[in-house]
């Protein structure tokens, strides 16, 4: 029998305080309810990344976490794992640590791992946070959808390109885009998570690793994709109707 | 010496409140609170009258906390608190303003709202029970709050502290307090306090103990609690039978009793008084539906879900998961993917509330068994035909869930 596919969830204690650690098991079980035997790899904050993993998988977390995360990162062990041609999908505080820099707790510019060409620092006005809605780059994933939640404008160098074009919400602040696919490196500010709200994206992921993937029958997760594309249109309904005034009298 | 200003608006606030329980708008605390402290910002300061006061803060445990200390301390006289749980300073303002003879009040306060509670009311003891993530969407980040209450702590005549020496944050906070009280009230969510708060560096934890490189480390209890036993300072053992489900109520009892002693209120006579209580605004009560027996569980947070997932028991029973997402509640549930829904695979579970799809997908993924039902009743129906049921709503779920049962 063949070795499981593993699916390294890296630092969820620091790392997952936004519900991301959902990301790694959506990739499981989406395995192994096509008969793909797969497992996940919880990495413990005073371990360094396995590298013979087959999919690493970062989420969202506190400033202060973040900073510790990149530091333990540091030791080079994720960085061989992309080298070797493996397959990365970070969310948030996860993607901007791999980029060129990023400001820390203190405000402090902090190199990143420099997976991805790009730099993160504040954005302008308020944190962003609320429904985010984009038509990714990525081939056959379509519309994306989830949420966002943080106060970083990531602007990507010649190297990246944006893994979605947003259309509702922030994304990076930058370029109308929203986070960034560079080689075998892809990464985003959705939450919710994003691959329980984006199963296209998931086994695009897969793909990757394991190559053509047998249908699901995803009917849960496209209702609540139609549930939340409808509840984006009443928020902007909403939000006409308050902007509207009477035109004034003359 | 109650101002002119604070009397109009204490009337204002009232009338206010009376229009809106009549017109059943409400039961009027918060726009009654509303208005007098728009009328009175001081309002709050007023409505205190130098009395004598606990507050009850954390994430998960609040109203609970606040309903065992308040029992403990009607042994020492009629106390004010605000029942009901509306516990920003608009609520508070109205509890305290309805009530005004009471020389003792209990309140349980919303994080962000200590500081500003406790320079209006100045109470002898800030109870601090725990700190983890909760409405993301509003907060952001959990070291944040944990800061506020530490600035919160360290002013001058500051209360003493009663504090969880399980969790880091609430350690970290309230160790700059001039006098603390610990309780080793448990800790079940570790997930939010693998990075210290006062260094960022990594927490290492050998059994209940933890500490980090910097210094920081978990104190010394003065009460502990073991299962259903708390050991108070004396060091009698105090087997502590509550009617309420729960490990995680033993360890609120404790924190109760611990405030209590500040009003010499023994820790025998604490407890007797808490184990009367057999539900706290709805949570924990035992009703029924359809003439099967139903249980309705508040979580409105990862830790309480975890915490609340361990009351259900094995055996047949119909689950219901009810889950919005109203401001309330956090815009965003992404944290059901926090929650170890698996406990529940062999179980039929009813997923329902404004978000029930993304209840379903998470059960899908984790293996459970279960429908998805739009209406609240329905839901509770469909439950009802696998055995007794066990209802776990969020927040603002559980307030419907408590009309859908007749309670409240």
């Amino acid at each position: 029998m063949a070795d499981p596919v593993r699916i390294a969830l890296v630092y969820p204690t620091v790392l997952g305080t936004y519900g991301d650690g959902g990301n790694a098991t959506v990739l499981t079980q989406r395995l192994r309810w096509r008969g793909i035997d797969a497992e996940t790899i919880d990495v413990g904050i005073d371990h360094s990344v396995p590298e013979q993993a087959d999919l690493y998988v970062l989420g969202g977390g506190e400033d202060s976490a973040q900073t510790l995360a990149v530091n333990r990162l540091g030791d080079g062990a994720l960085n061989r794992a992309v080298d070797a041609g493996k397959t990365v999908f970070a969310v948030c505080a996860g993607f901007q640590i791999l980029g060129e820099t990023f400001l820390d707790g203190a405000g402090a510019v902090h190199p990143g791992l420099g997976l991805i060409d790009c730099r993160t620092d504040r954005l302008d006005g308020p944190r962003a946070v609320g429904e985010l809605l984009g038509d990714s780059a990525l081939d056959g994933v379509g519309t994306v959808t989830g949420y966002e939640n943080h106060g970083g404008r990531t602007v990507l160098g010649p190297d990246a390109t944006p893994f979605a074009t947003v259309r509702s919400g922030i994304g990076n602040g930058d370029a109308a885009g929203d986070g960034a696919i560079q080689g075998n490196v892809v990464a985003t500010y959705l939450h919710g998570p994003a691959l329980a709200r984006n199963p296209e994206l998931a086994d695009a992921l897969l793909r990757r690793v394991v190559g053509e993937l047998d249908p699901l029958d995803d009917a849960e997760e496209l209702e609540l994709r139609r549930e939340r594309f409808a509840a984006i249109t009443r928020a902007k309904v909403t939000r006409w109707r308050r902007q509207w005034r009477p035109p004034a009298r003359q | 010496m109650t101002s002119t200003r604070y009397a109009l608006a204490r009337t204002a606030g009232s009338l206010a409140a009376g229009l809106s329980r009549r017109t059943g708008r409400g039961d009027g605390t918060t726009v009654g609170g509303r208005i007098t402290l728009a009328l009175d910002p001081t309002a709050l300061e007023h409505a205190a009258g130098g009395r004598d006061f606990a507050i009850v803060s954390g994430t998960n445990g609040k109203s609970t906390t606040r309903t065992f200390l308040t029992a403990a301390l009607l042994t020492r006289g009629p106390v004010v608190s605000n029942a009901g749980g509306a516990n920003l300073p608009t609520g508070l303002t109205a509890a305290l303003t309805r009530d005004r003879t009471a020389r003792i009040g209990v309140l349980e306060v919303d994080e962000p709202f200590v500081p500003i509670v406790s320079e209006a009311v100045h109470p002898r003891v800030a109870v601090l029970l725990n700190l983890s993530r909760d409405q993301l969407d509003r907060y952001a980040e959990v070291r944040r709050l944990a800061g506020i209450w530490r600035d919160a702590l360290s002013r001058p005549e500051a209360p003493v502290a009663v504090a969880n020496c399980d969790d880091p944050l609430v350690v970290w906070a309230a160790s700059a307090a001039a006098t603390t009280v610990w309780v080793s009230a448990g800790q079940r969510w570790a997930n939010d306090t693998a990075v210290c708060p006062a260094c960022g560096g990594v927490i290492t934890r050998d059994g209940a103990d933890w500490s980090s490189d910097c210094g920081l480390r978990r104190p010394t209890p003065t009460w502990t609690v073991e299962g259903t036993q708390v050991t108070d300072p004396d060091g009698t053992r105090h087997q502590v039978t509550l009617a309420i489900p729960g490990d995680v109520n033993v360890g609120n009892a404790a924190m109760a009793a611990a405030a209590a002693a500040l009003w010499d209120v023994t820790p025998a006579d604490a407890f007797t008084a808490m184990t009367l209580i057999d539900e706290v605004e709805g949570r924990y009560l035992r009703t029924s539906f359809a003439g099967v027996p139903v249980r309705l569980l508040l979580a409105k947070n990862p830790a309480g879900w975890v915490e609340a997932l361990s009351m259900v028991p094995d055996h047949e029973v119909g689950v219901v998961i009810a889950v919005n997402a109203r401001p309330a509640d956090g815009r965003d549930p992404s944290w059901l993917w926090d929650v170890g829904f698996e406990v529940l695979r062999g179980r039929v579970a009813v997923a329902t509330g404004e978000r029930s799809r993304d209840v379903a997908v998470r059960l899908r993924y984790a293996d459970v068994d279960h429908t998805r039902v739009d209406d609240e009743a329905a839901a509770l129906r469909a439950a009802t035909k696998v055995g007794p049921v066990e209802v776990l709503a969020n927040y603002t779920a559980f307030q419907t869930y408590r009309r859908v049962v007749g309670d409240g």
